[in-house]
This record gives structure tokens, sequence and C-alpha cells, in this order.
């Protein structure tokens, strides 16, 4: 038993917290705004990307570190790519890591076996030559808000998927992956009819799209059982890359925060002494330091193919979207005024945080997808994390 | 990260549980903060002791197996799964003995120890005064030399001195130097509740249990320690003269940390709130009850995550400092919601005082004692944020 990072992803995890020290600065982070003025300064005329972090990602390999050996990737898992998407978030990182390195790469590594475009793909992406983006739809038909990828026997309660019609900086993206109820499609984004939307978060370069009216088996990837099984396994991950990029994201306010409340005085004391702003940071790292763990596990049950990896990404995305929107507001509450401007930079990283707590599934979502777990059949055994009578 | 445990852990679960459940009385034994109650728990500590499941971590010299700290977190999870007792020893055993390993002499240890495990001797934490809650410094009993009998008279006063009505024994700090002020000057006494010189009130607490005492220490004599047991019964010193508040601490974290709250606990009310919660879904269970239970059994589990993260550290060398407030903070907070949560599902029953009710009114009492959960985020915001002090 050792719950902890190993040595080697403690040290992987540094360097990229390095690298994105050196790239993605806010005045960084500003420019992939295209609204200078909402971004609170910059050049306008972002696109919702870094390109100075993403190549320097690329060159390092990271992007390839799930893809494998095979295409020229790291051949790691889900455990050494989520420390990862930690210190995305604490960079406010609008480029798609999560989405390229860990969902692209789950939905391509289920398709390889039979499908030639998949294996090419894996090879690019682990030379770091593309983008690519993933998103969970129901056929242009269906005007649900969830998809059940069909409840076969092996999936339980928790494997209810997202879906949504929005896809961030979809035209810097050189494919984008469609996962629907039982297809998963490979698509160029043009084809989506894609309409800018105003995210909160201007670094995001929202679109909106529509799933085409067809879609042949020319576009398709997977299907059946095959895709739903790859579905489930890829929105897991893109809900637990978020949830990894709402602890890091939380981290750096409350860090901002912190450093704020030592350094600002108001009745000749540091506003950090005040009780009242001790306990409101206290509540709201709490629940970071509480949230992380399960983002953890859920990493290591998705890289170990555990039955319950749903369940697993489910808490951890509920507790984390919890979390962030907690650190957002004590942050902003004990900031005061200044946190409430634009050129300051707390904004930037509350606005991605308000993002991704609804993306991929929000807290209400995910709490459902464990309720309906908990409540459904037998007994969960307690206190033995490998295995479940579930 | 390996979640998995080894083969001999596995053989050690399957050992305690399998004498667990063979041992357990069933139906549960009334409170043991009654005086009934104390006397049928008396003889489960008893039972425990017989077969070396008393003090599972301690070296088998003082009645223990030398388990690992692994070994002990499962051994608590199948204890709570499967029903245990409440420990009526455990003041003695999870907060006496790290300090007494730490502290003692090697005649105390050989002394205090064994009988402690055996339950011979039944301890209280004498921390409390009128005037001394929170303050632990402001403590005022004091101890004053009597050089020509060869020790010291204690006189004073202790309160809310949990089971001190069933205890023979009280561990307490006492202000040895008359010129000291607050922390300073303070001695940590082992003190006997039987004889001349000590009057033990017991009054009743908020759950209806006789649990708290009031302690008079009215020129109480204890002789200095010579190494032998005729002045160890007779009480004792831990650590130095005028450095108790040193090892009182060594006592405090402890306290907050692992021991005294371990997962399996807060697990295993868990498992019984979702099977409460299951019981009705029959009669139509609101969805907002269902993902309340839901996430009361998220929190119980990081908390078990948490503590894993925790022992890891330990295991490995870091010591857990000022984390362990947050360990405190999260689950006596924890408990509360669990039982607040399940009163809910018993609407118009919740008021019948049954397990549910009498747990809620104990959980109240846990965001108060082993420091107030005010006094920890204090803690919190100074020693692990950083936050400044005034």
């Amino acid at each position: 038993m050792r719950f902890a990072l190993t040595e080697d992803q403690v040290e992987f995890r540094a360097v990229v917290r390095g690298l994105l020290a050196d790239t993605c600065s806010p005045d960084e982070l500003r420019a992939a705004w295209p609204d200078a003025e909402t971004a609170g300064g910059g050049p306008g005329g972002g696109n919702g990307r870094v390109p100075g972090a993403w190549s320097a990602l690329a060159e390092m390999g990271v992007l390839g570190i799930m893809v494998p050996e095979a295409q020229g990737g790291l051949a790691m898992t889900e455990e050494d790519l989520v420390p990862l998407l930690l210190e995305a978030g604490w960079a406010g990182l609008p480029d798609p890591l999560a989405a390229t390195a860990g969902v692209a790469v789950t939905l391509l590594r289920h398709a390889s076996s039979s499908e030639p475009r998949a294996q090419e793909l894996l090879a690019q992406i682990a030379a770091g030559e593309i983008s690519l983006g993933c998103v969970f739809a129901n056929s242009s038909q269906s005007g649900s808000t969830q998809s059940n990828p069909a409840q076969s026997e092996s999936m339980g309660p928790a494997s209810v998927v997202a879906v949504s019609n929005f896809v961030p900086a979809a035209t810097s993206l050189d494919q984008i992956l469609l996962c629907l109820d039982d297809s998963v499609h490979l698509v160029d984004p043009a084809s989506l009819q894609l309409t800018p939307v105003q995210s909160v978060d201007g670094a995001r370069n929202l679109f909106h799209f529509v799933v085409p009216a067809e879609l042949g088996e020319s576009t398709a990837l997977l299907t059946g059982a095959a895709a739903q099984a790859a579905t489930l396994a890829a929105f897991d991950f893109a809900a637990l890359g978020a949830a990894a990029e709402l602890i890091g994201l939380s981290r750096r306010m409350l860090e901002m925060t912190i450093l704020y409340a030592t350094e600002r005085k108001q009745f000749g004391v540091q506003i950090g002494s005040f009780q009242a702003v001790k306990h409101h940071l206290t509540n709201a790292s709490l629940a970071v330091e509480f949230a992380e763990p399960l983002v953890l596990r859920a990493a290591n049950s998705l890289a170990l193919g555990n039955p319950q990896a749903s369940l697993h990404v489910s808490m951890a995305k509920a507790k984390a979207s919890a979390a962030a929107k907690g650190a957002a507001a004590a942050s902003l509450q004990v900031h005061g005024a200044i946190g409430y401007t634009v050129e300051y930079d707390l904004h930037l990283y509350m606005k991605r945080s308000w993002a991704l707590a609804g993306e991929f599934g929000d807290v209400e979502f995910h709490r459902r997808r464990v309720s309906a777990e908990l409540l459904a059949t037998q007994t969960i055994q307690i206190g033995h994390l490998a295995e479940s009578t579930i | 990260m390996d979640l998995t445990w080894s083969e001999s852990e596995e053989a050690f679960r399957t050992e305690a549980c399998s004498w667990l459940e063979s041992n357990v009385p069933t139906p549960a034994l009334p409170s043991g903060d009654t005086k009934k109650g104390f006397a049928l728990h008396l003889d489960w500590e008893y039972r425990l002791a017989a077969d070396q499941w008393s003090v599972v971590s301690w070296p088998k010299a003082f009645g223990g197996r030398d388990a690992s700290l692994w070994q002990w977190l499962i051994f608590e999870e199948e204890y709570y799964r499967v029903g245990g007792p409440q420990r009526v020893t455990q003041n003695g055993i999870f907060l006496l003995a790290p300090t007494i390993f730490e502290f003692g002499t090697a005649a105390q240890q050989d002394y205090y120890l064994p009988r402690m495990s055996s339950a011979v001797d039944l301890w209280c934490q004498g921390w409390s005064e009128p005037n001394a809650g929170s303050d632990l410094a402001g403590v005022r009993s004091k101890a004053t030399r009597d050089e020509a009998a060869g020790g010291w008279r204690l006189s004073g006063q202790k309160t809310w001195t949990t089971r001190g009505a069933f205890c023979n024994y009280l561990f307490g700090l006492f202000r040895t130097d008359p010129e000291s002020e607050r922390h300073k000057g303070m001695t940590y006494f082992m003190v006997p509740l039987e004889g001349d010189g000590v009057t033990v009130r017991g009054f009743g607490r908020l759950d209806g249990d006789a649990g708290f005492a009031e302690v008079f220490f009215d020129d109480l004599f204890i002789p200095d320690d010579d190494g032998t047991a005729d002045t160890m019964v007779r009480g004792g010193i831990l650590g130095e003269v005028n450095q108790g508040w040193g090892v009182a601490m060594a006592t405090t974290s402890s306290e907050r940390g692992l021991t005294l709250r371990s997962p399996g606990r807060f697990q295993a009310t868990a498992t019984r709130l979702v099977d409460l919660a299951r019981e009705r879904v029959g009669d139509g269970l609101s969805q907002q009850m269902a993902d309340a239970v839901a996430d009361a059994w998220i929190d119980a589990e990081a908390y078990s995550l948490f503590t894993l993260s925790d022992v890891t550290g330990v295991v490995e060398g870091v010591a857990m400092g000022a984390r362990s407030s947050y360990n405190k903070i999260f689950w006596s907070e924890l408990d509360v919601r669990l039982h607040e949560v399940a009163l809910d599902l018993l609407g118009a029953e919740a008021e019948l005082d049954g397990p549910w009710m009498k747990g809620y009114q104990f959980a109240l009492s846990g965001p108060i004692y082993a420091g107030t959960n005010e006094i920890q985020r204090n803690i919190v915001a100074e020693r692990v944020l950083g936050l400044p002090r005034k």
C-alpha cells in the first residue's frame, strides 16, 4: 500500500510546472483571449491557445505520454498524466492537453487494433504534430442532456455520459473526435457548423457545434458496443482531467490570495491576521485537500481498469468542482475589490474554474452517478479499494 | 501508487475479521458512558486483551502484536465494519500511551503499559478546567513541591473529563512553577483517582449519558518516582518537571491526527447511512436526499484516502505536523453531516432516542473536543497556509 506519487511522477510534475511557469504566465493567458478588454489587457486576437506552452509540452513528449511505444509514445498511464494536469490547472493553460493527451488517446487506443487512421493519429500526437478535441453529444435528432451508452451488463448506473454542444478552441484543432450514443467519429472541425459563443472564460475561445445529420461509415472509428465502451472510458478521463485541472486552479487561486492577504494591510495589520479571513481560506483549502486524493485514486482506477473507475471519477469530479467554486469564491472575497477587476490576474483562474466546474458533468451530474450506484443493488464493501461487490 | 494490500496484510485482515466476527457481542452493548454499560465494555476490553487485540500496534512485550500502522488501519476498518463496541480504554491507549512511549522511562513503560493494555488501569484525560477549555495554557491546577515528604501535592479541579467517573487514573497538566504563566512551568502528571485528596463527581452529557466528570484535587500527594511499582501505582510525572506543555503537545497531535478517529468508523457509519437510504428507495426517496447521501458517503471515502496518504507519509518518515488539524476538522464535521442526513431520512422518527439520534448528539461533540474546530482552523491558517498570526 502506498498512496503517493512515485519519485518519477513527482519529478515529471515539477518539470512541467517549471515549463508552464515559463511559457504560460498571466500575460500569455491574456494573449489567448480574443478580446483584450474583457481579458483585462493583452494584445487581443487570441484563439484560445498559448502556442509557446503547447510547443514546449509537445517537445517534451508530454502529449504522447499515454501513447503506446509502437506509435512513439511514452507508454505511461493516467496516473502519470493526471499529475501533469494538476499543473496545467495551476497555470490556467487553455490548450487541449487533457483532450489530446488523455481523452483522444484513450479513444484512439480503443480503435487502433481495427483502424489504421487511429494508429496514425496516435503517432502524430506522440510527435507533437496535432491538437485534437473530443466532444460528447447526442445525434442531431435527440434533445436530451445526457447520453446513456446502452446499459449493457458490464455497465452499471454510473455509465451515463454528460453531453454538450460546445467545444473550446475549435478552429485551432486539427480533428475532433465526436462521441455519440453508439458511435465515435473522426471529423474535421469545419464540418460541425461552428458558431463562436461567449464563454465567461474568454481564453477558451468557445464554439457551439452541430452534429452533422449525416455521419457515415467513412467518419466512424468505432461503432456499437466497442464505441460505447470507448466513449465511457474517454468521458471518464475527460471528467477526471477537468477535475485535476480544477484542483490546480484552486491551489493557484488560494496561493495568490494567501500572498495578497499577507501583503495587504488595513487597520495597521495584515488582513490575513483576521480570523474571518483565516477561516475563509482554511475552509476553501480543506475542500481542495480532501478532493485531491479522490482525483489521484481515480487516476489509478482508470490506469488499472478498475470496474469501479466511473464511480471513482464521479466522486473526484463532484468534489473537485465544488472545491474549485469554493476556492474562487473565497479568493475573490478575501481580495475584495481588487479581485473584482480584470486588470488583476485572479479573474483568469476564476473564470476557467467556473467553466470546468460544469464541463463533462457538473457537481449534480456526478453526485447522481454516485447515488445511482450506491442506491442500486448490493452492499458496497468498505475499505477494499481494489475490489468491490458492485 | 499502489492501492492494494500485501498478502500478509490481507492475511492479517482475515485473522482480525474472523476473531471479531466470533467475539463482537450482539446485540450491541449499552453505551459505555453509563455505569452499567461501562462494566460490560470493560469485559469486552478483557476479552480483547486476552487475545492480544487490545493494542495491536504496540510491541508484544506490552500486550500488542507489533502491528504496522497499515495493519492498525486494517484492524480498525474491520473493527467498525463488524460493529465492535466503543473502546472505553481509548483515552489511555490513544492519548496517554504515545506520550509514555515517547517520554516515559523504561520503568514507567514496563509498569504502566501492560496494565493499560489489559485494562487493569483505566485512564481519563484531565485537560480542561472550568477556566481553561480551548485555552489549555490557562490551566490553574497546581502541584506544590513537598521536599520533606519527597513528592508533590496536587490541588485544583479538572472538568468535562470523559468517563472520569468510571476511571481509576487521570493524566493532566498541573502548574509546578508558582511564578509561571501560560504554557511555561507546567508538569505532566499521572494521577490516581482513588484515595484521599481526590473527589470525582459525575454529571450528565447532552445525550443522556453520565460520562462526564469533575475531578477535585485537595492536597493529593504524589510521591517521587523511585522506579518501583510502589511509587508508580501512586502516580508520577512524564517527562521533565516544568516541561509539561511540550509533553502534552506531543499527545495533542496524536489526538487530532490518525489515532483517535481512523476512517473505518466513518466508512461504517456511511455504509449504514446508505443502507438506511436503500430502505427508503421504495417509499419514494427524493433525488435531493439521494444526492445528500452520496455526498456524505463520498466524504467518508475521501477521508479514508486522505488517511492513506497521511500514513504513507508517516511510514516514509514525513511528519504530519499541523496537517493533523485538517483531519480533525474534516472527520468531526463529516460525522455530524452523516448523522444529519440520516435524521433527514428518518423524518418524523428522527426524534426517537435511537442509534442515529444518539449518534448525532455524540457527533455534535466532535467539533468541540480534541481542540475546537475554530482553533483548528486558526492552526491550519497559520501553520499550514502561512497566514500571519497577529
